[in-house]
């Protein structure tokens, strides 16, 4: 191992003592790999959840469907602002990556700030499809729907914790260019959330149900 | 914004193995610059007005072109920002694959199972 501090992905650096402690075997980041793993496992999880949505979305007992009450250019803006937090998200990096710690934090807050008013929208959006006389339990279409969009706000909520964690460490000094694979890693599982709902806004909002 | 490069990489380390393919260890590229990212969302926010468009049928008919187009639009998206926003464009080959893997599984197991029960139909 050479003394000579090694630069490796997003500004990482050797310790004083040279050794470099994201050396591994393959040469890549065990973390980066770890989440992408994960991240293609979920593709999994949501992958039933939308299909079971699919299979159910025109059971509606009945009674109202979740289709019959859908307030389209109000999720458009939810989604628009989901979509402009993974800008915000990757301008993160890029500013951590730069030793810019002030412009990372500001990034980090404002994608924690665009991802709480997609959740704001979300909850507005269950309470009137509530009031409307759609709820968890009315149809076999509707509790699909609550399962599969309630299952991303909660992707989406813990996002938001990570990265509100991500800000606190930043402040305190902790979060500094040398160890921007964190924040790299939080954006991966932000984007893929955010793939998610790209997914979800087209197969389950826009594409007509009959 | 910056507009310069953020990061550069530099030679992966050679573990163990120390014998993988230059295809899996392409982490030398330097990341795109800030500007090159917001040109990236403006073309998602475009698409994404142009979904939206299609919901509003009374100013075009899309007919039978509505449902393609829109899985058209929304693979685009989903491309754009796993390759950039993702980083997977840039980054080793070997984290697409892993991601590509699980996404693959998923698409194959869900058309089956849309086909079994008939969804098609």
């Amino acid at each position: 191992m050479s003394a000579e501090p090694l630069v490796a992905d997003h500004g990482h650096a050797a310790d004083e003592d040279g050794h470099d402690e994201h050396a591994t075997t393959t040469g890549l980041s065990h973390t980066k790999l770890a989440m992408w793993v994960f991240l293609g496992s979920e593709c999994l999880l949501f992958g039933g959840l939308i299909s079971t949505y699919l299979l159910y979305k025109t059971r509606g007992n009945g009674r109202t469907l979740p289709t019959d009450v859908f307030d389209i250019p109000f999720t458009s803006v939810s989604s628009f602002v989901l979509l402009m937090s993974s800008l915000t998200m990757v301008l993160a990096l890029s500013a951590v990556s730069r030793g810019e710690d002030e412009a990372g934090r500001t990034w980090l807050l404002a994608t924690a700030l665009l991802g709480g008013i997609f959740i704001g929208g979300q909850v507005y959006e269950f309470t009137t499809f509530v009031r409307e006389g759609v709820a968890f339990t009315t149809n076999p279409a509707s509790s699909a729907f609550f399962t599969l969009t309630g299952f991303h706000g909660v992707h989406v909520s813990l996002g938001i914790v990570m990265l509100m964690s991500l800000f606190v460490a930043s402040v305190k000094g902790k979060l500094t260019q040398r160890n921007a694979e964190t924040v790299e890693i939080v954006g991966l599982y932000w984007h893929f959330v955010d793939i998610v709902w790209i997914f979800i806004f087209t197969v389950i909002y826009l594409i007509p149900a009959d | 914004m910056s507009d310069t490069a953020t990061s550069e990489h530099p030679e992966p380390a050679t573990g163990a193995a120390g014998e993988h393919s230059d295809a899996d260890h392409d982490e030398g590229h330097a990341h795109p610059s800030d500007w090159a990212y917001a040109k990236i969302a403006i073309v998602l926010a475009v698409i994404t007005a142009l979904e939206v468009f299609t919901y509003f049928e009374t100013v075009l008919d899309w007919g039978v072109a509505l449902v393609p187009s829109l899985i058209f639009m929304m693979v685009v998206k989903f491309y754009l920002v796993a390759t950039w926003f993702m980083h997977l464009r840039f980054d080793s080959k070997l984290f697409g694959r892993m991601f590509t893997a699980g996404l693959t599984l998923a698409v194959g197991v869900y058309l089956v199972t849309l086909t079994v029960f008939e969804f098609w139909v």
